[in-house]
C-alpha cells in the first residue's frame, strides 16, 4: 500500500489535515451505519480489533466505503488496511486515480 | 507455543463445536452402500450431503471402465503431464469435454479447485483486473491470489454494482474478467447471467462461469447455467469439475479463445501437479456419456430437489431463494444448528452443518445435496425426519412459517 506521505506533497499539510478531518467524519459515519450503534473513532483505531467488526461486518463496511466515495478497493489493499489512518490513506489514495 | 497457536480463534471455535459432541468436519463413514445410502457409528444413513447429482458413482459401466484402465493402465500416471507425458485417457477426456460444450478447447486438470488455480491466475495478470461475486467459492479466491492481477469484489448476484465496479475501471488499461458460479455452493442461488452477459458486453469484459455445480443438472443438454440462461456466445470460459455430477474426480477448463493451449506452459496447477489416473478418467468420460445419453437423470434430480425443496418450505423451514438440488435451511443459532444436525444423523440422514466463514452472511445452514438417484421414499423420509426434528426442538410452529435466518 502507498503511504500516506503522497498526502502531504500533493495537497500541502494544511489540506491533508483538514480532508483527513473530514474524511474521518465521513468514515464515522458510515462505521455507524453499517455497525447501528455509536462509535468513536481516531487515527489508530483498529478497525478489527477496536470496533469488534467480524469478516462479513468489514465486508459491508467496505462496499459501504467503496459506494460513499465511488473507488473500487482491491482486496490486497484492503488486506493491508488495520487502522482508520490507513484506511484514510488508501481511500484518499484511490480517489487520486494513482492506485491502478 | 507452537507455530500453529497464531490460528487460536479458530481452534477455539472448533473446540467449542467438538465439545457439544459432534464434529461436522470430521464425519467418518463405516461404509458408503450407494449413491444415497452410508453407515456411520453403526447406522443406516440416508447420504444426503454429497454432491452425487446424478447418482453415478456406482454406476456398473462407469465402475467396469474404471476397472479396466487401471487394469490396462495402472493405477497412476506418477506425475505431471509435462514430465511423464499425456495418456490417451486424457487426451479422449479433453476431446469429449471440447465436443459437449461446442468448444474449441479443453484443459483437464487434477481437481475442480485446482482448474479455478490454474485459470485464473494464468488468464489475468499484473495490471488486468479480477471482477469477483463476494460470494465466491474459496477455489475462486485462492486463483485470485495465485496471480497478479487486482482483485475487486462485487455485491453478490449484483449485476448493477458490477458496472458500477467496471466503470469505475474506464480509461484504466488491461484486461477484466468476470467471474460467477453457476449454482451458488451454500445456497443453491443461481446467478443472473443474462444481465451478467449484458455488463460484460457493455463494458468489453471477458467472463468466466464455474459450472461446477450445474454441470449435469441446468440446461437443456444438462451443460450448465449458461446453457439454461441462453449466453453461451457471451461465456468466455467455462470451469467445471468431474466430482459432483460425474461422479469422480478432477476439473476442466473449456473455451474458444485462440492461444487457449498457451496455458499448458503456463499454468503452475496443471504442470506442477500429478496428472488424473486412467481408472478416474475412464470413468469420467463414461460418466458424461450418460449425462447425454440419459437425460432422465437430470429430470429425476429436478423433481426430487423440489419434492425436498417444497416439502421443507411447506413446513416452514426457511430455505434459498430456488429450487436447485442444493437445498439448504437456515437456522437461527449455531447451538440449534448443530443440535438438529446431530439429530437428523440420529434420524439416519446425513446432510452438511455449513457454518461461518464458510457461508454467506454468517448464515447456519443445514445444507442438502440431492441426487437422481434418490427414491421418492427416502426424500420423504428426509422430509419426516426433518419435521420431527424440527417439533421436537420446538422450532416448527404447525401452520405457520417461523423465519429461522435472513435467506
Amino acid at each position: 500500500m502507498r503511504q500516506g506521505t503522497q498526502l502531504a506533497v500533493v495537497g500541502g499539510k494544511d489540506a491533508v489535515e483538514r480532508s483527513g478531518q473530514s474524511m474521518r467524519n465521513e468514515i464515522s459515519t458510515i462505521f455507524e451505519e453499517v455497525l447501528g450503534r455509536p462509535v468513536v473513532i481516531g487515527d489508530d483505531t483498529d478497525i478489527v480489533e477496536d470496533l469488534g467488526m467480524d469478516s462479513l461486518g468489514v465486508m459491508n463496511f467496505v462496499m459501504a466505503i467503496e459506494d460513499f466515495y465511488d473507488i473500487s478497493i482491491p482486496l490486497d489493499r484492503i488486506a493491508q488496511i488495520r487502522t482508520v489512518v490507513d484506511l484514510i490513506h488508501t481511500v484518499d489514495d484511490l480517489r487520486k486515480g494513482s492506485a491502478v | 507455543m507452537s507455530i500453529l497457536a497464531k490460528h487460536g480463534a479458530y481452534k477455539q471455535a472448533y473446540d467449542v463445536l467438538r465439545a457439544s459432541g459432534v464434529d461436522p468436519l470430521n464425519v467418518r463413514f463405516d461404509a458408503v452402500l450407494s449413491p444415497t445410502e452410508g453407515v456411520i457409528g453403526g447406522r443406516k444413513m440416508i447420504l444426503l450431503g454429497t454432491n452425487n447429482y446424478l447418482g453415478l458413482t456406482f454406476d456398473p459401466d462407469c465402475v467396469e471402465r474404471a476397472v479396466e484402465a487401471t487394469r490396462g493402465q495402472g493405477t497412476g500416471t506418477t506425475g505431471s503431464r509435462v514430465a511423464n507425458g499425456t495418456y490417451g485417457g486424457h487426451k479422449d477426456l479433453e476431446g469429449a469435454i471440447a465436443k459437449f460444450y461446442g468448444r474449441k478447447h479443453a484443459m483437464v486438470f487434477s481437481t475442480g479447485y485446482q482448474a479455478n488455480l490454474g485459470v485464473l491466475s494464468t488468464l489475468v495478470g499484473r495490471g488486468d483486473h479480477l471482477m469477483l461475486d463476494a460470494d465466491s467459492h474459496a477455489s475462486i479466491y485462492d486463483g485470485s491470489r495465485l496471480g497478479y492481477a487486482e482483485v475487486i469484489r462485487f455485491r453478490h448476484n449484483n449485476p448493477d454494482d458490477l458496472y458500477k465496479r467496471l466503470r469505475r475501471l474506464d480509461g484504466v488499461p488491461g484486461d477484466r474478467l468476470i467471474v460467477v458460479e453457476g449454482i451458488y455452493s451454500m445456497l443453491g442461488d443461481t446467478a443472473p447471467l443474462r444481465e451478467i452477459a449484458q455488463v460484460k458486453r457493455e463494458t468489453g469484459a471477458y467472463l468466466l462461469v464455474d459450472e461446477a455445480h450445474s454441470l449435469g443438472v441446468l440446461g437443456e443438454t444438462g451443460r450448465g447455467l449458461a446453457q439454461a440462461a441462453g449466453v453461451e456466445a457471451d461465456v468466455d470460459f467455462i470451469v467445471g469439475t468431474f466430482s459432483k455430477s460425474l461422479g469422480s474426480v478432477g476439473g476442466f477448463c473449456v473455451s474458444d479463445s485462440d492461444d487457449f493451449d498457451i496455458m499448458r506452459i503456463i499454468s503452475r496447477p496443471y504442470m506442477f501437479t500429478a496428472s488424473l489416473p486412467p481408472g478416474v478418467m475412464a470413468s469420467t468420460l463414461v460418466a458424461l456419456e450418460k449425462l447425454q445419453a440419459e437425460p432422465h437423470l437430470r429430470h429425476d434430480l429436478m423433481r426430487n430437489a423440489c419434492r425436498l425443496y417444497d416439502g421443507l418450505r411447506a413446513m416452514g423451514f426457511e430455505t434459498g431463494p430456488e429450487p436447485n438440488p442444493i437445498v439448504a435451511v437456515a437456522m437461527p443459532d449455531q447451538e440449534t444448528a448443530v443440535m438438529f444436525w446431530k439429530m437428523l444423523i440420529e434420524g439416519g440422514v446425513y446432510l452438511n452443518l455449513a457454518l461461518p466463514p464458510a457461508t454467506p452472511s454468517n448464515v447456519r445452514l443445514l445444507r442438502s445435496s440431492v441426487s437422481a438417484a434418490h427414491t421418492t421414499a427416502q426424500i420423504d423420509t428426509a422430509l419426516d425426519v426433518f419435521a420431527e426434528t424440527g417439533r421436537s426442538l420446538g422450532f416448527l410452529t404447525s401452520g405457520r412459517r417461523r423465519a429461522a435466518g435472513a435467506l
